[in-house]
């Protein structure tokens, strides 16, 4: 993160390298950020441009670059996070393919690519082509037998490790905040918390470069998560070049929330979509004026995406789907058991992936990240390599599951028994019987599913950049193409059951497994991150098919409420939990009738407050309070006998006035007095020099009465972004509430360990 | 606005980047074009895949199938089941992006081998003796930029251009130890 020293806009070219100097208004790394603090900085900001700009055409002009610079960002984040997402997808394509074979007139060609110009394609063999060979093509002139199957085998193997060995090995020396999804932490400063590296310049080149490594090399992961931290990696830097939104940093978490939008509109070609998510869940204040500016933000980067063009036929994304076939209402029976299906699982991978990260934190398996990462890697490249369903891409798969069987499709998938009298066009192809191909990718998808299943719970939370929306999407995908395979064969080997006598005659095209695998993949990715309107949007704007959304909310619903039956967390609000991160859950309710005399420090028993008085300690005083105790800012009262309360003051900001005026004032030495009222009073001629602090007092600092029931407080931090109140009785101060105490009490209320939370 | 110029030579190499790539979208070769058109197995001839060079007008079976494998009578019948498609792609693009991925990829491996390896090598033959002295303290940092402090220490006193990149770098790497430490080591982000 670029700190606020370095903004002044004089200075040579050598100032950047410069270390910055902290000054006052800035926060420290793992702090919470005052929001209130903030927004007046903000609104005082904009009235002095605004009173500016009455006085000349160039302070006008200078008012309506300010005005403009917002919009000028968005676009600038748009642009980018297409671009970024452009080059992903691209070396994403060409390294996948990479590890099975090369393209020998152009290696930079991916399988596909190659063939493209080459008129060897055959109708079963779509992808034939004598430029493209494999490697044991290529290095033992074989391309079929045992010899040939091993040598393929052993080079995946190779590249797969090759691979993601270098994506652990980068993201180890250079940034090691580009590991994991990206999500919870983003959520968690976007709540006000400061990380400070994390949206980078060296995390965004990081996670950009070993993202396409780690997808490439097979892992069971995607890149959507990552995708989010790229985009507000880009946001952040764009945000640094006005200081409109460097200096302030909840400004700038107003264009973090836009870009997080973005990033999620081009990983799956849904600009709606992507700032629902963003709405519902990464941002935590998201004001009207966000709204529009993520949209904005969003479209920018889908068109940008588009243009760069990466699948060749001006698709945003992998799997759009194109049929439009009628779903009837009983359907909606085998939609809602996949819907449980997804809960369940969503429930499942949870407890089994925080079980084990848990793990990974307190054990020994901690302290080997590279070995881990290689082993991983080997076990999932050795067993996805015989399944042809896993051994391509995750993405591949999914658009296979999600595609319907015409009579041009020669998968295995698609091997129906054909009537050879039939004379319908193409896309009104009546039920048919499965043929053997069918039976065979039944039983190669099951196997897949358990496979998907086991290995991305360890996968995910890896030192790697990983994603779970693929992997997810994945899982339902494939057990909604079985169940949907199942009901197609149902209905045409007992048509005359009462449910599907009425819709569904012989002769008729009734159901479309591809419309099942689709309900499936929306179910278990609600069940894993409990989206609701978002994930709905997402999947129709993926698949283009508006009349299937009462399926998707059916199942979605669904699997929501089967998830929450078992645990009201979804995956990233338990990773916050994990990390022990500062943050306030707008979803969690709290209902307990404590008060705020139970919560605040210091309890009985402990040791009294530590306060300032405001006009009799030496700075000798205050140097030793700050420097024996930790707390992040003291409140001043009016003297120790009568503590009634006059303002709050940060350490800090303590700090850096107390060096700042050792230095440079004259006559302040250690037994000058500190006085935080307004005019100090006229002192004998040989006492010190009086040390003035009265400007880095907040003179307003949030109270509470002790009475005052938890419930409200909560209440209070939650909307306003407090990291502390003051408790009083009659106006007298009592004691303090941080924002971590609320957290802990939150946690010991709901039987949780209140000394997970870490940070403050 | 800013003038942090490392950001600006940023953003001009992406526009650059980005300028470059639209103009690759823009400029098309002759080859990127085609009109693909799948047609199923159709009484006893097998399935096939016709690829041609045409316009977007003209992509539809009567132009592209040729050869036509049916008798005359049974074009249209023939024609009714085939599906068109036309595509486009750019594969200048294609072959930028990648080329500018592979070379990234490999300045950050050269720069990671010279962090771990040379580096630390370089760095004992300048300084000798006091290094390892000073190494001997923290014996379990074996980690790369284990030697960051000191070296800070060393070039605080200098000022011109090339300490102060070296400066930087230093800094930078003291920052990456502490992200290092806060990640692998305590598990207190990201874990």
């Amino acid at each position: 993160m670029v700190n606020a020293g370095d903004m002044n806009g004089s200075g040579n070219l050598m100032d950047f390298l410069d270390e910055p100097f902290p000054d006052v208004g800035t926060y420290e790394d793992f702090h919470t950020i005052d929001w209130l603090r903030e927004k007046s900085r903000d609104t005082d900001r904009h009235r002095k441009i605004t009173s500016k700009s009455k006085e000349s055409i160039w302070e006008f002009i200078k008012s309506l670059l300010d005005a403009w610079s917002g919009w000028v960002v968005m676009l600038l984040i748009g642009l980018l996070a297409g671009t970024l997402a452009g080059v992903i997808d691209l070396a994403v394509d060409w390294m996948t393919d990479l590890k099975e074979g090369v393209c020998l007139s152009a290696f930079w060609y991916s399988h596909e690519q190659c063939c493209w110009t080459s008129n060897e394609t055959t109708f079963d063999d779509r992808d034939k082509c004598p430029q493209w060979q494999k490697w044991s093509e290529l290095l033992v002139s074989q391309s079929e037998g045992a010899s040939a199957y091993i040598l393929n085998y052993f080079l995946y193997i190779m590249w797969a490790l090759c691979f993601a060995f270098l994506a652990v090995s980068l993201v180890r020396v250079f940034a090691p905040y580009a590991c994991g999804s990206g999500i919870p932490e983003i959520k968690t400063i976007l709540s006000g918390f400061i990380i400070r590296g994390y949206l980078g310049k060296w995390t965004l080149l990081i996670k950009t470069v070993t993202l396409v490594l780690v997808v490439s090399s097979g892992l069971s992961l995607g890149k959507e998560g990552p995708l989010v931290h790229v985009a507000c990696c880009c946001g952040n830097f764009f945000s640094s070049l006005f200081s409109k939104y460097s200096k302030n940093e909840g400004k700038r978490r107003e264009v973090l929330s836009a870009a997080a939008a973005a990033g999620v509109s081009v990983a799956f070609g849904a600009p709606i979509g992507g700032v629902l998510f963003s709405l519902e869940e990464v941002s935590y204040y998201f004001p009207l004026k966000t709204l529009w500016r993520s949209f904005f933000a969003a479209l920018v980067a889908a068109f940008t995406l588009r243009s760069i063009n990466p699948f060749g036929n001006s698709r945003l994304v992998l799997f759009y789907v194109e049929y439009h076939t009628p779903w009837y209402m009983a359907e909606l029976f085998p939609f809602i058991l996949l819907g449980v299906f997804g809960g369940l699982w969503g429930t499942l991978f949870i407890r089994c992936n925080i079980a084990w990260c848990r793990r990974r934190k307190t054990t020994r398996l901690g302290k080997y990240p590279v070995l881990e990462v290689i082993v991983i890697t080997a076990i999932t490249a050795i067993i996805a390599y015989p399944n042809p369903y896993t051994r391509r891409s995750t993405s591949e798969l999914i658009s296979e599951l999600f595609n319907d069987c015409g009579a041009l499709e020669s998968s295995q998938l698609c091997d129906y028994i054909n009537d050879p009298n039939m004379t319908r066009p193409l896309d009104d192809i009546p039920d048919r019987p499965a043929g053997p191909g069918v039976y065979t990718a039944m039983w190669q998808l099951a196997l897949a599913l358990v496979f998907k299943i086991v290995i991305t719970i360890f996968t995910f939370g890896m030192k790697i950049p990983s994603g779970l929306f693929i992997p997810s999407m994945a899982v339902g995908a494939m057990a909604g193409r079985m169940v949907g395979i199942g009901v197609e064969q149902l209905a045409y080997h007992h048509h005359d059951w009462i449910i599907f006598r009425n819709w569904c005659r012989p002769g008729a095209d009734c159901v479309t497994p591809g419309l099942y695998a689709m309900v499936g993949a929306a179910a278990c990715l609600g069940g894993v991150t409990r989206m609701t309107v978002s994930l709905v949007v997402i999947m129709f704007e993926l698949t283009g098919g508006l009349e299937y959304i009462v399926p998707l909310m059916a199942a979605a619903v669904t699997s929501k409420w089967v998830a929450d039956a078992f645990g009201k967390e979804g995956i990233y609000e338990a990773h916050i939990h994990l990390n022990g991160y500062p943050f306030l859950d707008v979803k969690d309710e709290f209902t307990h009738r404590t008060l705020a005399t139970d919560v605040m420090r210091p309890r009985r028993g402990e040791a009294p407050l530590s306060v300032l008085t405001q006009d009799s300690m030496t700075v000798e005083d205050v140097e030793t309070l700050i420097k024996e105790t930790d707390y992040n800012g003291f409140p001043v009262v009016v003297s120790k006998d009568s503590e009634r309360l006059i303002g709050f003051a940060q350490r800090r900001e303590l700090i850096l006035a107390i060096k700042n005026a050792r230095q440079r004032q004259d006559g302040v030495v250690s037994n000058s007095i500190v006085y935080f009222t307004e005019d100090p009073p006229e002192l004998p001629p040989n006492s010190p020099h009086p040390l003035k602090l009265r400007r880095i007092l907040n003179l307003s600092p949030f109270t509470v009465t002790d009475h005052t029931p938890m419930e409200t407080v909560v209440d209070i931090f939650r909307k306003l972004g407090l990291r502390q109140c003051l408790v009083t009785r009659s106006g007298r101060l009592l004691g303090i509430i941080t924002k971590k105490d609320v957290l802990r009490h939150m946690a010991q209320m709901a039987n949780q360990d209140p000394e997970s939370i870490m940070f403050n | 606005m800013a003038a942090c110029c490392g950001g600006w030579v940023r953003l001009c190499s992406l526009l650059v980047l980005a300028a470059v790539v639209s103009l690759g979208a823009a400029a098309k070769n002759s080859e990127d074009v085609r009109c693909k058109c799948i047609c199923p197995p159709y009484k006893d001839h097998s399935g096939n895949i016709f690829n041609k060079n045409v316009s977007q007008k003209d992509c539809d079976c009567l132009h592209v199938v040729e050869p036509m494998p049916v008798p005359g009578p049974d074009v249209e019948a023939y024609c009714l089941r085939c599906e068109c498609k036309y595509e486009e792609r750019s594969s200048v693009t294609i072959k930028v992006t990648i080329i500018i991925y592979l070379s990234i990829l490999g300045l950050l491996l050269l720069y990671m081998v010279y962090l771990t390896l040379v580096e630390p090598i370089l760095k004992r033959r300048l300084f000798g003796h006091s290094q390892l002295i000073q190494s001997d303290e923290d014996i379990g940092d074996h980690q790369p930029f284990a030697n960051a402090h000191d070296v800070l220490a060393r070039s605080r006193s200098r000022a011109n251009v090339l300490n102060k990149v070296e400066y930087a770098q230093q800094r930078w790497k003291l920052q990456v130890q502490e992200q290092r430490k806060s990640v692998f080591d305590r598990h207190v982000v990201l874990s």
